[in-house]
């Protein structure tokens, strides 16, 4: 019956067309060909990345990108003035389009140069002299184009862009030397009120003139922005320019390495204010501009973004120097050779997991995280608590690499709550105690698949301050014992209790259970085991631990007015400085009163002393004193459960080569380097189209059939007699 | 016919009013402008003067409904309200809060929404009314029987589980087509095929039945009756006269459906990573994005009215009594 159907509608022309295509399907497949590959045949083979994305970036304008999914993309094609060596940890600034790290000079609150070691007090403020190399090109682009002794499209209007889509409908493209002048064109990008930069009043804070400059552009349009000036700021030539800030701030130069430091032509905000471009979101958010080793080809983030190899990439070669065994693991195979080694990197949207790890494991994802569904499929533990990858990884010749996280994950304690907040040292017992009973490790083996390392303080793995074994300990919730650490008893966390006048939980204002609350947006089903495990937590003490899910803007309002108890929050590092997590707790940062990052309100004057003093000092023995102190006196005080350094878990195919954890490192894509070869032989082994269970389904459905004719048949018979 | 499209396209301009005033209060009810430039803004480093800078310049900054501050018109004009919605009823859209061009997003995503779409109607149409007769032809017999109670399992079983279960399968196990992925032209006919086959599957079991229910009531009517009496075969009688009989309630269904097409599949697209439309709604909703979500709305209801309004005009063609007044 349903052939009968299908025949009747074979007489039109498009199912003719349809059944075509299936059948040079069905004979591609007979034919070897892989079927499953999601991209075109011609790039069988080719050096191409392919790589995804799961979410569609916000922001690709560098005074505006802060995530790390933007960072992916944007770190490929602009280039700030210095980056982190790929190999050498912990990690190491070094010149990118700078001709050498940056000279910085002291000046006295007159003007007066002062000497390099001059005591912190006597900076008034510093200046960073940078100077770039010569002879560095931008991407072609249509922005540069220059026709008849002019810009070729500065004077658009919107007839000229009515048939233009893309960047590439331009016919002209063009490109110019990296000047100092685009570098100052950036800073002063940042200081604009409608770009929006995340950083803008951070910088308000450091760079001079930059609050007269944010005021002064209130009305400028932003293709006004060249002919003004900021003070602290300046161009002292075609390749130098220099950076005034106040005070002695050495963490200013991680920022130099950040994006929002990358040079910005003052052509592209001409170009990009032009009508009828940004009705076709052709914007500089959407279309970068930089003299990175990679430019944007294509950006459809619906769809799938293109990265090309730029083909004015000025000189940049793979370092010849790592770290002890950077050697024999093959990293210093490709020293010295020019980069980048990929001609065309290509980032697929997938939103979901599944299929992507499918991808990944068909060979046609380079490289994949490991989502908790797989994470059994691709990792297992040794009997010591190592990770490391089942058979079916290795069969594969996949690679693991794992890396603890500049991050950190904790519960806060808001120390303006009476109960909970404070520095008596009834409450601190009463969090020190909590900081026992809460047993992370317990929390990581659960939860995270063992991809977490609990914390001893709030300075990461790999961050300057942090000390690895006994030394690093936590003495308030931690004991060194046989050569390893290990969480404090529940019988001293009850003890503490008792101490704050808590014995076996119990409120002595009201002779019940201490009732303690916990904010948090985790309001799914699924997060409900993990909530009812805070809970189990907290009863070890004997305390009633009451959940208030909440949606996040709630949650934000509660923080900001300080009507929280407990919460779960976490902070990345901008940058690999005790500083960057230090400030997070350092008073003036309270949330409450200064709408800052310190999101407990803690502040102690002693500890706020010391901060004021690390934050200034360069490494050193007396810095690192510093920070033990004030690492003491966190843990001593305890406004937060130091909760867990997370571990990312990554999966990498044998042709990816040239692979190490490189957290702080956001431009490692010319760095890698992939055996297309060696993928496309793989690819080919492991994706052989299997016909036989189609076929086997068929005669089952035909054997199925067969009573339904009988009876069909049977039928026609009965109506014809 | 022509004053009555006239009248129904006058009645849906309050229709759309409302549509439009309940989406904004819901949306302002959970989130006030300034979550909102939170969450445009960032996590970190963000200050109450940059939040009101993110207000000033995207129009966030007025009040929602009533302008206090202002005499004349402006009162009602100089809102939130009048000036995101006024542009709506131009199918101006706009740009979304996060900057991009709303009506360039969606004349993008709108192509693979309805390339995944309209085959998966056509062929699930086709299949469900052949199994659906088949069913009738069937009837009071063990075939019958069996396949209700396939149909009821196909109903029972999750559409997750088709999608899992079929990139499983069909992409993993077999590698007959890719998992998931899209392509333009040509090309996007393999990445189509699976999503449009667990479509047809998922929706047999449903789709089989309620055309069966609609089958039934024909094939005891007395017209059916005359066409067996005059010598005709099943089949024939079936596939011409009850089909043909049943095309109204079957078209109720179908042409009602057809604007929303454009509107895509949420599970479908995500899970195939096909660019339509489906996810863009719940993804505007994730990211506090008002402009995409009010115009995703609007855009949903104009779709939905119109399909109304198609299914009446259909009505006349399939049957000749009926007359649009």
């Amino acid at each position: 019956m349903t052939l009968c159907v299908m025949s009747s509608l074979l007489s039109y022309n498009s199912p003719r067309l349809f059944l075509l295509i299936m059948l040079g399907w069905l004979l591609a497949g007979c034919d070897g060909a892989q079927l499953n590959n999601p991209y075109r045949s011609e790039d069988d083979g080719k050096n191409i990345l392919y790589s995804s994305f799961s979410e569609r970036p916000k922001h690709l304008d560098p005074a505006i990108a802060y995530s790390s999914n933007e960072y992916a993309l944007i770190a490929q094609i602009y280039e700030p003035p210095f980056q982190y060596h790929y190999l050498k940890r912990p990690y190491q600034l070094i010149p990118l389009t700078a001709e050498s790290m940056p000279q910085v000079h002291y000046f006295d609150k007159s003007g007066a140069r002062l000497a390099d070691d001059a005591p912190v007090e006597s900076i008034a403020t510093s200046e960073y002299l940078i100077t770039i190399n010569p002879g560095i090109q931008y991407q072609p682009h249509p922005a540069f184009a220059w026709q008849n002794g002019k810009y070729a499209y500065h004077e658009l209007v919107e007839e000229n862009t009515q048939a233009i889509e893309t960047l590439d409908d331009f016919p002209l493209h063009d490109s110019r030397e990296l000047m100092a002048e685009d570098y100052v064109h950036q800073i002063k990008r940042l200081a604009h009120p409608k770009i929006h930069s995340p950083i803008a009043e951070v910088m308000k804070q450091h760079i001079v003139g930059f609050t007269d400059l944010a005021a002064e552009l209130k009305d400028v349009p932003l293709t006004e922005l060249r002919d003004k000036q900021i003070a602290g700021v300046q161009v002292l030539d075609k390749y130098r320019y220099k950076i005034r800030i106040n005070g002695n701030y050495p963490q200013f130069r991680f920022w130099l390495a950040m994006p929002f430091f990358a040079p910005m032509p003052w052509e592209a905000d001409v170009f990009y204010a032009q009508p009828g471009l940004k009705e076709k979101n052709i914007t500089l958010d959407w279309f970068p501009i930089g003299t990175g080793p990679y430019y944007l080809a294509e950006n459809n983030p619906n769809r799938r973004m293109i990265m090309q190899k730029n083909p004015l990439y000025h000189d940049a070669f793979y370092p010849a120097e790592g770290e002890s065994g950077d050697y024999a693991s093959g990293l210093l195979a490709d020293a010295g050779g020019k980069l980048p080694f990929i001609d065309k990197v290509v980032y697929m949207l997938e939103k979901e997991t599944i299929p992507y790890w499918n991808k990944f494991l068909q060979g046609y994802f380079d490289a994949s995280g490991i989502a908790s569904d797989s994470f059994d499929q691709a990792v297992q533990f040794t009997g010591e608590g190592d990770a490391q990858l089942t058979p079916m990884m290795k069969e594969k010749d996949i690679q693991l690499q794992t890396a603890v996280t500049t991050s950190i994950y904790y519960m806060g304690f808001n120390m303006l709550d009476k109960v909970i907040g404070g520095d008596s040292a009834r409450s601190r017992k009463l969090r020190q105690a909590i900081s026992i009973a809460i047993d992370y490790e317990e929390y990581i083996s659960i939860f995270m698949n063992g991809r977490g390392v609990a914390s001893q303080g709030i300075i990461p793995p790999g961050i300057y301050g942090y000390l690895p074994g006994q030394q690093g300990i936590n003495p308030y919730v931690y004991d060194w014992q046989q050569e390893k650490v290990q969480r404090k008893s529940i019988e001293a966390a009850r003890q503490l209790m008792t101490e704050a006048g808590y014995a076996d939980g119990v409120d002595p204002a009201t002779d019940e259970a201490l009732i303690l609350y916990f904010d948090t947006t985790s309001v799914s089903v699924d997060d409900r085991p993990r909530m009812n495990w805070f809970r189990k937590q907290f009863k070890k003490l004997g305390i009633k631990l009451v959940i208030r899910p909440t949606d996040y803007n709630r949650f934000q309002e509660k923080m900001r007015s300080g009507s929280g108890q407990l919460f779960l929050w976490g902070w990345n590092a901008d940058y690999p400085d005790p500083e960057n997590f230090f400030f997070l707790l350092y008073g003036p940062n309270g949330k409450v009163k200064h709408g800052g990052e310190n999101a407990v309100n803690y502040a102690n004057p002693e500890f706020d002393r010391l901060f004021e003093q690390m934050r200034n000092m360069q490494d050193g023995d007396e810095r690192l004193a510093l920070i033990l102190q004030m690492q003491d006196i966190l843990r001593r005080d305890a406004p937060w459960v130091f909760g867990v350094h997370p571990k990312s878990f990554s999966l990498y195919h044998g042709w990816y080569k040239n692979l190490k954890p490189m957290l702080m490192v956001n431009n490692r894509m010319k760095y890698i380097r992939i055996d297309a070869a060696e993928r496309q032989q793989k690819r080919t082994q492991w994706n052989t189209p299997q016909w036989w269970p189609l076929l086997l389904m068929l005669i089952i459905l035909a054997g199925l059939a067969i009573p339904a004719v009988i009876s069909y048949r049977r039928r026609l018979h009965g109506g014809a007699e | 016919m022509i004053q009555y499209i006239i009248r129904r396209i006058l009645y849906a301009v309050p229709v759309l009013l409302c549509v439009n005033i309940i989406t904004f209060i819901l949306f302002f009810v959970v989130n006030s402008p300034d979550d909102m430039a939170r969450m445009q803004l960032g996590q970190k480093h963000v200050t109450q003067q940059a939040i009101d800078n993110w207000k000033q310049q995207n129009g966030y900054h007025l009040p929602l409904f009533w302008n206090s501050q202002k005499n004349g018109g402006e009162p009602l004009t100089e809102t939130i309200f009048y000036q995101k919605s006024i542009g709506l009823f131009a199918f101006d859209f706009g740009i979304s809060d996060s900057g991009r061009n709303i009506g360039a997003d969606i004349k993008q995503r709108m192509w693979p929404s309805l390339a995944l779409a309209i085959p998966s109607l056509i062929v699930g149409l086709l299949i469900n009314i052949s199994v659906a007769l088949m069913m009738v032809f069937f009837r009071r017999t063990y075939l019958e029987f069996g396949s209700i109670v396939i149909c009821v399992i196909l109903m029972s079983i999750s559409s997750l589980f088709y999608i899992i279960g079929g990139q499983f399968l069909i992409g993993k196990l077999l590698m007959l087509v890719p998992i998931s992925g899209y392509d333009t032209g040509f090309e996007a006919i393999k990445f189509l095929i699976l999503p449009v086959l667990i479509s047809v599957v998922a929706g047999i079991g449903s789709g089989a039945r309620w055309y069966r229910t609609l089958f039934l009531e024909e094939v005891e009517k007395d017209y059916v009756r005359t066409a067996r009496a005059k010598g005709l075969s099943e089949t024939r009688v079936l596939f011409t006269h009850v089909l043909q009989n049943a095309l109204i309630p079957i078209l109720t269904g179908v042409v009602v459906v057809l604007p929303l097409l454009f509107m895509g599949s949420l599970i479908m697209e995500s899970f195939f990573s096909i660019p339509g439309l489906g996810s863009y709604t719940i993804d505007a909703i994730n990211r506090q994005d008002f402009a995409i979500v009010r115009s995703m709305v609007f855009l949903g209801s104009v779709l939905y009215i119109f399909g109304l309004l198609l299914t009446d005009i259909s009505y006349t063609l399939v049957d000749p009594r009926v007359r649009l007044s």
